[in-house]
């Protein structure tokens, strides 16, 4: 019985730490990956794809939301990325992908409320199901993935962080976004195409 | 004796001082990557449970009691739980001391002080993306490290530190 019973125990053990140490299989887009068109939400109620901008010669989709710390530290630096960039065909496509049950400042009401005060001149998005987000691979706001038109697909020409410094926009020595949009703007192949920083992690819905 | 002349209060509050910067600075000192990449590959025989926060992560200072109670639970045996900030140094006096102050941690907390993210990221796991709260189990001695980028439950870490066969 008492065999039985370690035995019992000892694959419960295991079984446990196999479920923790289980990891997902990793998802998400790498660079030079086709982007699937997706449809969703603006601000404003209207549906909004990639598609729907036909002047666009690609896109700045940045993952972020009203809450993080981080992402709102950013907040101007993106608005002048697509004041900056909207013009020359990349504007930036903002896509808030935190559900609001877990962190209600990211309301969909409170989304309007942000593009409003702050006159976002770019679509503000909501991704109620977090399935864009999820087959982004994004984890962590902000999150930006430059995607580039090739004939009538998008894509991904960079992934990773607006600048090398969070704190302080003046202090940033690497503004990746930028030199990544200037390169293709000029045909050029991106130095850079990917850089990390610390974000906030998305707030995923509990299953 | 010259000392007389001062008040008494005077002194007293000079001996305040000088037993409250060492005190604080003690709490949370500023360390660059480098500095903690050589404290957690020591080739001794501790595991470091490394967990990164903010005081501005909301997941991350949930998650903090449960590595409390694994710096609490471990305290007889080679584990050592290290807390780094990823706040900001600006913030260090008013914001992570006074949070380190009012919570009581018991743990060693860091305060990263790294602006350039993208320089030492993948030095800490290459499947890193960059979100907090993040934590790495790392005992050099024994090749034992595993990354995860996710918050923690409850047991689960005590969970992790078994499977390691200390």
């Amino acid at each position: 019985m008492k065999t039985i019973f370690k035995t019992q125990l000892a694959l419960l053990l295991l079984l446990a730490v196999g479920l923790v140490s289980a990891r997902f299989a990793p998802a998400g887009y790498k660079v030079g990956d086709t982007v699937q068109d997706f449809s969703l939400k603006n601000v404003d109620g209207k549906m909004v794809s990639l598609a729907s901008n036909t002047q666009a010669k690609g896109y700045i989709i940045t993952f972020t939301c009203n809450t993080c710390p981080v992402a709102k530290l950013y907040e101007e630096r993106i608005i002048a990325l697509n004041q900056k960039y909207a013009s020359k065909g990349y504007p930036v496509l903002a896509i808030q992908p935190n559900d609001p049950g877990i962190s209600p400042g990211d309301s969909y009401d409170l989304m309007q409320k942000r593009a409003k005060d702050k006159k976002y001149a770019f679509p503000y998005l909501v991704d109620e199901t977090q399935a864009i987000a999820q087959t982004f691979g994004a984890t962590n706001t902000p999150h930006v993935f430059v995607v580039k038109k090739e004939g009538d697909k998008f894509k991904v020409a960079y992934i990773g962080a607006i600048d090398n410094n969070s704190q302080d926009a003046s202090q940033a020595t690497k503004k990746y976004v930028e030199e990544a949009v200037d390169e293709l703007l000029q045909g050029k192949a991106v130095t850079t195409p990917s850089a990390k920083a610390i974000g906030c992690s998305i707030k995923w819905k509990k299953a | 004796m010259t000392i007389t002349n001062k008040p008494k209060s005077f002194w007293l509050t000079v001996l305040f001082l000088a037993w409250m910067i060492p005190a604080m600075s003690q709490h949370v000192p500023v360390i660059q990557f480098d500095q903690l990449n050589k404290r957690i590959h020591q080739n001794n025989d501790t595991l470091y449970v490394v967990n990164f926060w903010a005081t501005w992560c909301g997941p991350c200072v949930t998650e903090l009691p449960l590595l409390e109670s694994v710096h609490k639970k471990f305290a007889n045996q080679k584990v050592k739980v290290l807390l780094v900030s990823l706040d900001f140094k600006r913030d260090l006096q008013t914001k992570v001391i006074p949070f380190v102050q009012k919570r009581k941690l018991r743990s060693s907390v860091y305060l990263l002080n790294e602006t350039d993210h993208n320089t030492w990221i993948d030095k800490i796991s290459p499947e890193w993306s960059g979100s907090i709260p993040a934590t790495l189990f790392i005992k050099t001695s024994r090749n034992v490290r595993k990354f995860m980028e996710k918050e923690v439950k409850a047991g689960e870490l005590e969970t992790i530190i078994q499977s390691f066969h200390l």
